[in-house]
């Protein structure tokens, strides 16, 4: 207490900035992918109120299960999301031991989800160009895979700037814009699983 | 002010030895007011070159039924043109101008992100050099219309577009969406973060205000295209189904999302040079700019109204609930109204000085007010089911877009171009120009009221020799190749601009208000050797007047100064 008392009188310490420049540009481009999937989620609902009954078409629906690898490459992601919060909260508090465990694990479990949907893929049975179902239900999944790989590559990134020493406690704002992409990437799926899987 | 010239690196020839390090320079470079060059001479470049295909447009509908261009040819003129005039002028040389002018009017030694403001630039270029290969193809560049209608636009059916020229389009348009939306999230983080001490959000010039807005409408409608082109693609190249009505997609889907973007779009085009008018306006009347706030919330009123409205350009499908729709697009007048009131309001009892950047500021006012108000005639639904698909349509879109959104492009190359190159551009010179394009807008665009209220519709290469059809469309004919003499004018002046040395003072006009006019003309790559205190909306001013305390290390010498005099201070 005393210690950070005696930093904080120092008068060229730097304030810290509640919004940092990078971070603020990584919410607007948040922002700006929430009308992407938007768009794409009311397209899929377009397409489906036209539908009517037959929804997904036959021949489709066989193939499309929630349970078990949907339902659990959805639970890995929401895991991931957790990880990527205690490893937020463990920097903030100065302990990067922490922060870099929970952020290998996050990222694992990142990679786990992509590799399950890749499987998913191979096994359900339709393609992009079977009925109207399949084209937005690949190119919804495909656009948030895609989504996914650049968060993993966006936290593999911040992992290693994290073992050189680069993401302290005073300066992880790299982090932090990671985890707000993070939380973003998996609350699409959780709307995607929901509308693609479940609501049938 | 002779002291602005020297140790001014950008202004000394290289000497032929280093003359490939500067061509090395520029490529690198994140300096975001070379970037800003080069956005606006890429731009240029590409809009001489939609400007050749309206000329070949014009030259076509000379005659009733001309075979100068068969009819699938004549399809990719007005495609090409249409997008190339929007996505690669309009927009790209706004961005130019902005990426130039708002570091400097709100402080700041550069954008936020200059490295991926450099990225932002470069996608430029390839995206428009794509788009522009489709003439290359054997079925010849996108013919589909810009608003890339489908099923039209798909593969599927017969009389829709099968050659590539399509799927480079589409392409291209994905990878200036990529740009134009690092870029609005580089303009909004500069504005939001990297104002200087003083300058807070209500001391912002208009131009930042605007272009804050236009990035907002960036940032929150391009998503949306992109997934609509993403669609598109999908369904051009891997069988997908989005926009395909039989096997269970939506042709109507398209519109909406298209115009759920393309409908922000024409405020994304039209803001700036708003703007750019209330800049030079309140410099050129000597009188501060009307009712600062109620222009600023004018502009946020416009940018929110304008992602309401969409289904205006599709009343006719009947598929969408014209009542609302109409009525939130009469409701975008009222805003507008306000920002007209305030213009005129500016130049009322103002010592006016009619340079040629206020010539086209005040052309700008007269002919965008017509298209304007024709654009509301179009707003209202029982008047849109004659008029929708007319030339009706074309003449109001142009006189918007050219009579507004370039005449204030126009209107910010002369101002801005002593504080660019420290050269004017010929002011006689300017003012003939001007009157080429004033004649020739008007000659060119107002006969196609007519031409559509007789039911002219567009997008056609032939016409039936009726309702005048023919006198009209020589007219406008006529007035596109004024249009063109007026830019050969132009682009003369500009090359002659070089020759010239460098003579413009920092505050260039004599009469600037906000910061850009505080440092030295062009600026040193750091922008800024000293900063005015900011204590209102026009800091330049108030040290002209010497209303507040001169710049601090400068000390007392300028007060009571000449502009002259204390422009020699900041050298």
């Amino acid at each position: 207490m005393s210690v950070e008392a005696t930093h904080a009188a120092v008068p060229t310490a730097r304030r810290r900035d509640p919004m940092p420049a990078s971070l603020l540009g990584v919410i607007l481009f948040v922002a700006s992918e929430c009308v992407f999937f938007a768009a794409l989620f009311g397209a899929y609902f377009t397409i489906r109120s036209n539908a009517g009954s037959d929804w997904p078409p036959a021949g489709i629906s066989e193939g499309l299960h929630a349970w078990p690898l949907p339902a659990i490459a959805t639970t890995f992601l929401v895991l991931s999301s957790v990880t990527m919060q205690f490893a937020i909260w463990a920097i903030r508090r100065g302990d990067r031991a922490t922060m870099l465990r929970f952020l290998k694990i996050t990222l694992v479990l990142g990679c786990v989800f992509l590799g399950m949907q890749a499987y998913d893929y191979a096994t359900l049975g339709f393609s992009i160009h079977d009925t109207v179902f399949g084209t937005t239900f690949f190119t919804m999944t495909g656009f948030h895979g895609a989504h996914v790989a650049g968060g993993v590559v966006f936290i593999y990134l911040m992992l290693a700037r994290g073992w050189s020493g680069q993401i302290t406690r005073e300066d992880h704002t790299g982090l932090e814009a990671a985890a707000i992409y993070w939380h973003f990437v998996d609350i699409v799926w959780i709307g995607l699983f929901c509308t693609l899987y479940l609501l049938k | 002010m002779a002291s602005t010239t020297e140790v001014r690196p950008e202004a000394t020839t290289p000497e032929p030895h280093r003359r490939r390090a500067a061509i090395v320079s520029w490529l690198t470079t994140t300096d975001h007011k070379r970037i800003g060059v080069m956005y606006i001479g890429i731009a240029f470049f590409f809009f001489l070159l939609g400007g050749l295909l309206a000329e070949m447009i014009r030259t076509q509908l000379y005659e009733p039924d001309s075979t100068l261009f068969n009819f699938h040819r004549y399809n990719q003129l007005f495609t090409i043109h249409a997008i190339t005039m929007i996505f690669l002028f309009v927009m790209p040389v706004t961005v130019g101008f902005a990426n130039y002018i708002v570091p400097l009017q709100i402080g700041a030694p550069d954008m936020a992100f200059p490295r991926v403001n450099a990225f932002s630039l470069w996608l430029f270029p390839v995206g428009g050099l794509l788009i522009w290969s489709g003439f290359l193809s054997p079925q010849g560049a996108a013919s589909g219309g810009w608003t890339l209608y489908a099923p039209l636009n798909e593969k599927l059916t017969i009389g829709s577009t099968p050659g590539w020229g399509t799927d480079v389009l589409i392409m291209g348009l994905l990878i200036l969406g990529v740009s134009s939306l690092l870029g609005a999230i580089n303009f909004l983080v500069t504005i939001f973060k990297m104002r200087a001490p003083g300058m807070t959000m209500f001391r912002m010039p208009i131009f930042t205000w605007t272009f804050l807005a236009t990035s907002l409408l960036l940032l929150l409608s391009m998503p949306a295209f992109t997934a609509a082109l993403a669609g598109l693609f999908i369904d051009r190249n891997f069988g997908g189904h989005f926009f395909d009505p039989a096997a269970g997609g939506s042709a109507i889907m398209w519109q909406h999302i298209f115009w759920f973007f393309g409908h922000p779009e024409v405020y994304i085009l039209i803001l700036p040079s708003m703007g750019i008018v209330s800049e030079i306006l309140p410099v050129f009347s000597r009188k501060p700019l009307f009712g600062y706030r109620a222009f600023v919330y004018a502009t946020l009123a416009i940018a929110m109204l304008g992602f309401g409205v969409w289904a205006h350009h599709m009343f006719t499908t009947g598929a969408v609930y014209a009542p609302f729709f109409a009525l939130l697009t009469a409701a975008i007048a009222i805003p507008t109204g306000v920002k007209f009131f305030n213009w005129i309001a500016t130049m009322w009892r103002g010592k006016i000085t009619f340079t040629t950047a206020m010539l086209f500021a005040v052309g700008f006012l007269m002919i965008f007010l017509i298209g304007g108000i024709d654009g509301v005639f179009l707003g209202s639904p029982p008047i849109d089911y004659h008029l929708q698909d007319t030339y009706w349509v074309v003449s109001h879109l142009h006189f918007v877009l050219f009579g507004g959104s370039v005449f204030g492009i126009l209107a910010a190359f002369y101002y801005w171009w002593p504080k660019i190159t420290g050269r004017f551009l010929n002011e006689k010179v300017g003012k003939i120009h001007w009157a080429f394009m004033f004649v020739g807008t008007l000659l060119t665009f107002f006969p196609m009221h007519i031409a559509g209220l007789n039911g002219m519709v567009r997008r056609i290469a032939n016409y039936p020799d009726i309702n005048s059809f023919v006198l009209l469309n020589r007219m406008s004919t006529i007035g596109a190749y004024i249009l063109g003499v007026g830019m050969l004018i132009f682009v003369g002046n500009i090359l002659s601009s070089f020759r010239k040395p460098v003579t413009a003072a920092g505050d260039a006009w004599g009469e600037g208000n906000s910061l850009e006019w505080a440092t030295s003309s062009p600026p040193p790559a750091w922008n800024f050797d000293e900063l005015p205190p900011i204590r209102s909306e026009r800091p330049v001013f108030d040290m002209r007047h010497g209303t507040v305390h001169a710049p601090i290390a400068a000390a007392a010498a300028t007060t009571g100064a000449t502009a002259d005099e204390t422009e020699g201070t900041h050298s």
